[in-house]
């Protein structure tokens, strides 16, 4: 399971869509830094400069709409971001940054108390954000077993590669 | 027990669970499919995995679609190593240059989409082969490769939401206008995590064209799929496009849905979707006065021979205004002869439109149409969100042909019957 993190929260509203997470037309790499250079460049291209490692992007209703392109979870990754936290998430993001080892989760009442530049932490073992700026803590539901599985085998690449070598043995 | 027809088709293609409703199952896909954005991550990913061959050569589609012909260098080196890879793997539908088109437009042409199907694909508009009464939807590159290596994936049964069109549809209202509609009442998360079933005496009389428009933008619901019955009409399309042996195949009468919505459209003017999500939805007339600079028809959503049909029997005999730069794109090369072979691009040329190739280009502000600093364009596209063809500041206008021409005309938003 996902190691402790702890970061910044960067605050934005509902619908982030995929073109504003990464523009389409920086989608000529597939390389994390290169992408998390763009991270957020449709919303405000001045947006990454203010993100540090271990940073936590907090959203409201149906984060990452819109295209499937796995380079929005990328670009993510690419910026230093280590999780996201949003009321709910647009589903083939939610699949994609699953794959990508991205840490998505859906808490609606933190989403709500959390403000822009508070300093998180997250325990992904115990179920736990807590806002250390403000002292509250809030718990998330454990991931669904199917995808605890997925996780096990170190993401999809892991989970295929897998099936293949007990296919070949 | 009586299923919904997303049940029954993914039932159909379990190879472990049960395809119930909120249950995981896993299934056969009939094909995956990837494009000149999506390919190369897969292509990474596939080999990251250790696969060194794919689970069915005939069954994967890689499509050059979207930055293509190659706006840069940067590009063209990502098709070139799709190129190469189809070449080792042996790929055989590999498209490219003069047999290429818009995607989700040319698979069904060929054929190689059709009822029953389970189809994945590495772009979020895979979804509009529902059209044709086949599950499919779009995933990631990553999920994508795994079903190019163990021709399977896995999939949560979603939640199915029964949407009935019925009433009259007025004049220069199409298959664009009705999905608006949709997407306006239900909202972009209406349908998160659901798939829409369409049905209802609109949707009967509706083309299948009109059908593939409706079920291209699920997505812009939220939605997994947007899935039709698989009729008559259905079957006479396959006929006609390499699929000789189609069956037909519905949902069960009286299957539950998790919600129903039915829209009756009887008046309803042609619709338009203002920046900067697609829900934001309103009549033609009530967009009057908004002047536009580019007029866009093509794409996966409205790029078809009746699309281009209803653009030409706008245009005919009228000029586009001097303020606007009328872009129309054929989105396939079957689509693009026939348009010359009717006369439309007489038409479209007499009008002073640019006519280009099949390409995804200024839909995600790829190129062959990009917006500046405060440019406003009126599109057949399916998203408007801030950015989306160009500039920050520049603004895309969603909408269906006739509306786009007669706009092209004015230089203004209008209703084609306003010219």
């Amino acid at each position: 399971m996902t190691a402790p993190i702890r970061g910044t929260a960067h605050t934005m509203g509902h619908h982030i869509d995929t073109d504003a997470i990464i523009p389409a037309t920086y989608l000529v790499s597939t390389d994390p830094i290169e992408l998390g250079k763009y991270c957020m460049a449709g919303m405000d291209p001045d947006w990454v400069n203010h993100v540090e490692e271990g940073d936590i992007i907090v959203a409201g209703e149906n984060f990452g709409c819109g295209s499937s392109r796995e380079h929005a979870p990328i670009a993510i990754i690419g910026a230093g971001v280590k999780a996201v936290i949003a009321k709910s998430f647009a589903r083939i993001f939610y699949r994609n940054a699953f794959n990508m080892g991205l840490l998505l989760l859906e808490v609606g009442d933190a989403v709500d108390k959390i403000s822009q530049g508070d300093t998180l932490s997250i325990d992904p073992a115990a179920g736990t954000i807590t806002d250390e700026t403000t002292g509250e803590s809030f718990k998330f539901a454990p991931v669904p077993p199917f995808m605890q599985e997925i996780l096990n085998k170190g993401g999809l690449v892991g989970y295929v590669s897998d099936r293949l070598e007990s296919q070949a043995g | 027990m009586r299923r919904t027809l997303t049940e029954k088709l993914l039932a159909a293609h379990a190879v472990s669970g049960e395809a119930k409703t909120g249950s995981i199952v896993q299934c056969r896909v009939d094909l995956a499919l990837a494009n000149d954005i999506t390919a190369p991550l897969a292509i990474k990913s596939f080999r990251a995995m250790g696969a060194t061959k794919v689970f069915d050569k005939n069954k994967i589609a890689l499509v050059m679609d979207h930055f293509t012909p190659n706006r840069d260098i940067a590009s063209a080196e990502q098709v070139r190593g799709v190129r190469e890879f189809a070449k080792e793997m042996g790929i055989v539908h590999y498209y490219e240059g003069g047999d290429c088109g818009v995607e989700h437009a040319l698979l069904p042409e060929l054929g190689l989409v059709g009822p029953g199907d389970v189809v994945v694909g590495a772009d979020s508009h895979t979804c509009t082969y529902g059209a044709l009464g086949a599950f499919a939807t779009g995933m990631g590159s990553t999920d994508v490769a795994g079903a190019m290596v163990l021709g399977e994936t896995w999939f949560k049964v979603p939640d199915a939401i029964h949407v009935t069109i019925t009433g009259a549809m007025g004049p220069w209202v199409g298959g664009k206008d009705l999905i608006l509609q949709v997407i306006g009442e239900i909202g972009v998360a209406g349908a998160r995590y659901c798939v829409m079933e369409f049905d209802g005496p609109v949707i009967e009389d509706l083309s299948i064209e009109g059908r593939m428009t409706m079920a291209n933008m699920a997505i812009e619901a939220g939605g997994k799929a947007g899935l039709f019955a698989a009729d008559d009409k259905t079957l006479a399309y396959c006929a006609a496009h390499n699929r000789p042996n189609a069956e037909k195949i519905a949902a069960d009468q009286g299957a539950e849905y998790q919600r129903e919505v039915t829209i009756d459209v009887t008046g309803m003017s042609p619709r338009v979707a203002v920046p900067h999500l697609p829900e934001n939805v309103k009549g033609v007339e009530e967009c009057k006065g908004t002047t536009i600079q580019q007029a866009v028809i093509g794409s996966c959503t409205n790029g078809r021979i009746e699309d281009l049909r209803e653009a030409a029997a706008v245009l005919g005999g009228r000029k586009v205004s001097k303020n606007v730069r009328a872009i129309i794109l054929p989105a396939t090369p079957a689509i693009w002869k026939q348009a010359m072979d009717e006369g439309l691009f007489t038409v479209f040329m007499d009008a002073g439109c640019v006519v280009g190739p099949p390409t995804c280009g200024p839909c995600l502000g790829g190129h062959m149409g990009i917006l500046g600093k405060g440019e406003r364009a009126i599109s057949t596209t399916n998203r408007n969100f801030k950015g989306r063809m160009g500039h920050l500041e520049s603004e895309v206008y969603l909408a269906g042909p006739a509306v786009a021409a007669a706009s092209a005309v004015a230089g203004e938003i209008v209703h084609p019957d306003a010219l």
